[in-house]
């Protein structure tokens, strides 16, 4: 275990403090092994049976439901990443981030004094000062995509650069994505070289590796890139751009969760899990929630270790929480936008 | 628990109480004043006995209703109830039953919840597979088998109801196995008398009433409820064509002999300790949740539960040291919390069976591994059990315990994890993990089990078979080959008895010849492909219909059984010989018989008294009979299933093994010839009891088989007093499958001495077949009765 939070603690800041903070000791990666890449396998079918039914062995209700979805917010990275950013829409967004639920709501769960906020706003490199800036002295981490986001295909150098410019002008994380030309050409020695590269230039940053797993299609290539990146140093393993085709299901999921226990036991180092894109509705994410405490431990549900990435869950589960509240169903326009 | 805040759950992210409720289900116990009578001819009755019993909630201890105790007469109310409305279901066609059993789907469906809620509550079970796995497979066995009876006059033409059944069914899937027996007995036009397990009558009930308000007409299906008496009653009934039964391996038994010589059809779903393998190049956390599914899945109370778990060693503490970690992670609760993963077991005195092997295991010297945390006091629950350091010769590696129990034990090669696989008593199912099809699909076949679940478990669809090998029964439920077990061949009810030939007239002296005699032909028996002398060295005379002698023959006896058995056994290979092969030597075998014809012909004359146009006839009919299986051996597949999923489902025609035959005295080389090669052509090898009138029909054939590539073993001849070796061979432990034709008693002998080993018995129960009749003598029934099938899942996707 880390050597200074609890765990039992949560992640919620009722005092603003310096981001981004963890439990545990930043995973240092480790040199590639090649035998284990290979060696990895994964069943597919027996991956879906498995995890459909996580969602349908764990039920949570009544206050359960309502604490699990104030959890979801806490994990989750808000979200924007359209061409069409600009400084004002993030800092709408950023908002949002500080005040994820209705003040009113939260103090009729009892909850008012919990300081709840979002894990952390995602941008592109061009709104990072917007975000510090409306996210001052909130303890909000903003994340950063880089590295050629979201193909992944500019030149190295340039990649390697733009991590470095994002955590120059203040992100706290670097959210990038592999080079899926790579796997295909199973050069796993360049994959793992980039990810190490861009780690590096995130010094003090934390690195999101995005494994892009609709690309990548085969879960063995899941399990296999999530290995190569973790040894690599990342200090996440990421699903998703938000990009592709097909963003984060459970079934992928579970194949990068099983991965990050096997590099725990192998390596003792703790790795974090996003499931980022596709995940918009309340529901969706008892059954991720579900997933971590069951495959991985309670520890998994604070934010240094798992992130929902998500641009319009928030809202979703607002509607939830004031249905718990009132006992009435919600509507959309009853709660702030971002 | 109850009090705790949402700021409190927001840091603990403990689970919380999620109940499903009970409401519905108790307000149909309510209904009934919380007394549930018997449901016959479409009506609520009181059993005769005027006694009700307790159905018990094992999740808390408390009474749910009182069922009644059916007695004799109620039984036979039943009975007569389901004989009355029979021939006018029957009549009612394919189509018209397929319109009642598509309504039993869509009652099914409808009323999915109220069901599923009464389920859990009587059994224990989980709801989440009350409501995600039970109800659905009855729903979609209902629908299934709808197109059963719509596609009969198709697909299973020639083919007639049984008439009525019984069915005695278990507790541990009340509704599921109902549907399993109800959807197949309907489709084909029987009607049914079928009893609940004592501990979980309930949803039987709810099921009939509620197909009775669908307008199943009165007296098709009849619920009736009891103790083992009452199941013991519609077995003992005289009234009933078919017996289907599901539970123990010792009820089974007990089943099979008190209808033995009863001409009763009989199909038994069994024990099991099925293996689940896992190889060095398996998907280690999906075989985890493999296990999981296999032993952890309705507390264990599964007959094709995977609790024998084999290890590669190279694996086997990586393995463990995962399922360790996985169990923590289980949670055992209240049966309708929607957040437990096992429920209750269901009654005190299961629990009480779980505890004392388990205890028994860890005295033997297994290690226990249990979660660290506490299952509730209340009610009767047990928690996830793994036991390591089992090895094959320990009680708990061999005895089902029928509990959320694991035993685990390693193998080195894939020849001995199914050599492990196969060291048992049962052959229901099996589970094999590997990332590697090549070893995936050469160990499934080898593994003595009805079903083989490939990198999956306890997977089921009503279009895939479900049944077992050995001591786990016979029959299939599910598929075409379900179907069978509830139809009979049209002509079967209209054959004519079997009659005994006319006693021999005394022996009379062989005339003198002229010049030189005859050289000496006496035939000995046929073992291992060589001619064997009798170990008794006796010899019987074969006499002519006017008592002159025909020749000699040895006279067998138990040794002589015991050593063709055992070449039968060492033959065995012979099952994976190429179909072609096979062809090719039924063909050879037809080709040499031919050459030999006027020679067997005189002697059918000389032994039997026919005409010589009469010999000839049944000499060409056999040379038919050869070519048909010939044509037949490449030809009598399985098939493949297409399951929900990503599956394919292989169903393969597997060879019984060795099957032992006793042939009539009519006809004696084409009833012979009927008989065995429809066997040998499926891949069996047989231990042949020839008439005992006229044995030499089958000796003259040594030489043909001799000349026809026909390899050793295969076909095993023991001549000599068919009854007294008939008693030996029925009984033998090593025999898979008896074929018997001949008088009454000796069906009933066969079927009372094949529960040794549970052995599939084909009988004729005294009725004669006209050798001769295409229909009669030859075909599908024959084949059918030669293979078992084994349904291997094989899920793909990468």
């Amino acid at each position: 275990m880390g050597k200074n939070k609890n765990k039992d603690k949560g992640h919620v800041r009722a005092v603003p403090e310096p981001p981004p903070q963890s439990s545990h000791e930043r995973n240092p990666g480790m040199p590639l092994v090649l035998d284990w890449v290979r060696d990895v396998r994964v069943n597919r079918s027996a991956v879906e049976r498995r995890a459909a039914t996580i969602p349908t062995r764990r039920s949570v209700k009544k206050q359960w439901q309502a604490a699990w979805y104030l959890r979801s917010i806490a994990l989750t990275d808000l979200t924007t990443l359209a061409g069409d950013d600009t400084p004002g829409r993030v800092k709408r967004l950023c908002a949002k981030a500080r005040r994820p639920v209705r003040q009113d709501l939260l103090d009729a769960m009892g909850v008012g004094e919990l300081g709840l906020t979002v894990a952390a706003v995602c941008v592109y490199h061009e709104m990072i000062p917007a975000a510090l800036d409306a996210l001052e002295g909130s303890g909000i981490p903003v994340a950063a995509v880089a590295a050629g986001f979201p193909a992944g295909l500019s030149p190295l150098r340039e990649r390697i650069q733009e991590v470095e410019e994002s955590v120059a002008a203040g992100a706290h994380e670097i959210d990038i994505v592999i080079n899926r030309g790579h796997l295909f050409t199973g050069n796993w020695q360049a994959m793992y070289d980039e990810v190490r590269a861009f780690r590096e230039a995130c010094g003090e940053a934390h690195l999101k590796a995005i494994i892009a797993t609709g690309d990548l299609r085969i879960v063995r290539n899941i399990a296999r890139a999530s290995l190569v990146c973790m040894m690599a140093g990342a200090d996440f393993i990421k699903t998703s751009t938000g990009k592709e085709a097909v963003n984060a299901t459970l079934p992928v999921s579970l194949v990068m969760v099983r991965m990050i226990r096997a590099y725990m036991e192998r390596t003792g180092h703790k790795v974090g899990f996003k499931a980022a894109g596709g995940i918009r509705e309340a529901k969706q994410t008892l059954g991720y929630l579900a997933m971590m405490k069951d495959e991985l431990g309670r520890e998994y549900l604070e934010p240094d270790l798992f992130r929902f990435g998500a641009s319009s869950l928030v809202s979703d589960i607002e509607r939830q929480l004031e249905h718990f509240v009132t006992g009435r169903y919600s509507a959309d326009f009853r709660h702030p936008i971002s | 628990m109850k009090s705790a805040s949402v700021a409190e759950i927001f840091q603990s992210m403990d689970y919380g109480p999620a109940p499903e409720s009970d409401g519905p289900a108790r307000e149909w116990l309510a209904r009934h004043d919380g007394k549930l009578g018997l449901f016959i001819d479409g009506k609520w009755h009181e059993p005769d006995t005027g006694r009700h019993f307790d159905s018990i909630d094992p999740a808390t201890g408390s009474v749910l209703a009182q069922v009644a105790q059916a007695g004799e007469a109620s039984v036979d109310a039943a009975v007569k109830a389901a004989r009355r409305a029979q021939p006018a279901w029957e009549a009612l066609g394919g189509h018209g039953r397929a319109r009642y059993l598509y309504a039993l789907a869509r009652l099914v469906q409808r009323h999915s919840r109220l069901l599923a809620t009464l389920e859990s509550l009587d059994n224990g079970k989980p709801i989440r597979e009350t409501r995600d796995i039970d109800v659905p497979l009855v729903a979609r066995h209902f629908y299934h088998h709808a197109g059963w009876a719509q596609l009969m006059h198709s697909e299973l033409r020639g083919m007639v109801p049984v008439g009525v059944v019984g069915q005695v069914i278990p507790w541990n899937f009340p509704l599921l196995m109902l549907a399993w027996k109800v959807a197949p007995a309907l489709a084909a036009g029987n009607t049914i008398v079928l009893k609940p397990a004592e501990f979980t009558s309930l949803t039987a009930l709810l099921f009939a009433e509620l197909a009775a308000q669908a307008g199943l007409p009165p007296g098709v299906l009849n619920v009736i409820t009891g103790d083992g008496s009452t199941g013991a009653l519609i077995v003992a009934h005289d009234d009933v064509d078919k017996i289907a039964f599901t539970g123990s391996t010792e009820v089974g038994r007990i089943i099979r002999k008190a209808t033995a010589g009863r001409a009763k059809h009989l199909t038994l779903e069994l024990g099991g300790k099925s293996p689940f393998i896992v190889f060095n190049d398996a998907d280690l956390d999906s075989a985890v949740e493999g296990v999981v599914d296999a032993i952890w899945f309705n507390q264990g109370q599964v007959c094709c539960a995977g609790s024998r778990l084999l290890m590669q060693e190279d694996v086997a503490e990586a393995l463990i040291a995962k399922l360790r970690t996985r169990m923590e992670a289980l949670r055992v609760g209240r049966p309708l919390d929607k957040c437990i993963d096992i429920g209750a077991i269901v009654a005190p005195v299961q629990l009480e069976r779980i505890d004392t092997l388990v205890k028994l295991g860890v005295d033997e010297g297994a290690t226990l591994h249990q979660p660290t945390w506490a299952c509730p006091t209340e009610g009767s629950f047990y928690p996830p059990t793994l036991l390591t350091d089992v090895h094959p010769a320990a009680t708990l590696a061999q005895e089902e315990i029928f509990g959320p129990v694991l035993v685990a034990m390693t193998f080195r090669t894939p020849d001995e994890a199914v050599e492990i696989a196969n060291n048992t008593r049962y052959g229901l199912a099996a589970s094999v993990w590997t990332e590697n099809i090549n070893l995936a699909l050469d160990v499934a076949p080898r593994l003595a089990a009805g079903v083989v679940w490939v990198n999956s478990t306890n997977v089921f669809d009503a279009a895939c078979g479900f049944g077992g090998y050995r001591e786990s029964g016979f029959g299939r439920e599910g598929g075409i080959e379900g179907m069978y077990a509830y139809l009979e061949p049209a002509f079967t009810k209209d054959l004519p008895p079997h009659e005994d030939p006319p006693p021999l007239p005394a022996p009379i002296d062989p005339p003198q010849t002229e010049g030189l005699r005859a050289i000496d032909r006496t035939a000995k028996l046929y073992v291992g492909g060589k001619q064997a002398r009798p170990d008794g060295g006796y010899s019987r005379p074969v006499l002519g219909p006017d008592g002159g002698l025909v020749g000699e023959v040895g006279e067998g006896n138990r040794k002589d059984v015991r050593n063709a058995v055992e070449a039968a056994t060492k033959a065995l290979g012979w099952g994976s010989v190429a179909a072609h092969t096979k062809a090719q030597i039924l063909y050879y075998v037809a080709e040499n018989l031919e050459a030999r014809a006027a020679e067997l012909s005189r002697r059918l004359v000389e032994m039997t008294g026919v005409s010589r146009a009469q010999a000839d006839r049944e000499l060409m009919a056999t040379i038919s009979r050869l070519f048909s299986y010939g044509a037949w051996a490449d030809k009598f597949e399985g098939r493949v299933h297409s399951p929900p999923g990503r599956n394919v489902t292989i169903a393969m025609h597997e060879p019984m093994g060795v099957i032992g035959i006793s042939c009539p005295d009519d006809a004696p080389l084409l009833s012979f010839v009927s008989l065995v090669a429809p066997a040998i052509a499926t891949g069996n090898t047989v231990v042949v009891i020839p008439s005992e009138r006229h044995p030499l029909a089958a000796t003259d054939l040594y030489q043909v088989f001799d000349t026809s590539d026909l390899p050793g073993g295969v076909i095993n001849i023991v001549t000599g007093e068919r009854e007294g070796l008939t008693k030996v061979l029925a009984a033998h432990d090593r025999v898979d499958a008896y074929w018997y034709v001949g008088p009454k008693s000796g069906s009933k002998l066969v079927e009372e001495l094949s529960v040794g080993n549970m052995k599939r018995t084909w009988v004729n129960n005294g009725r004669r077949r006209n050798w001769f009749d295409l229909e009669q003598g030859e075909g599908r029934e024959f084949l059918r009765q030669a293979v078992q099938v084994k349904n291997i899942w094989v899920p793909y996707g990468e």
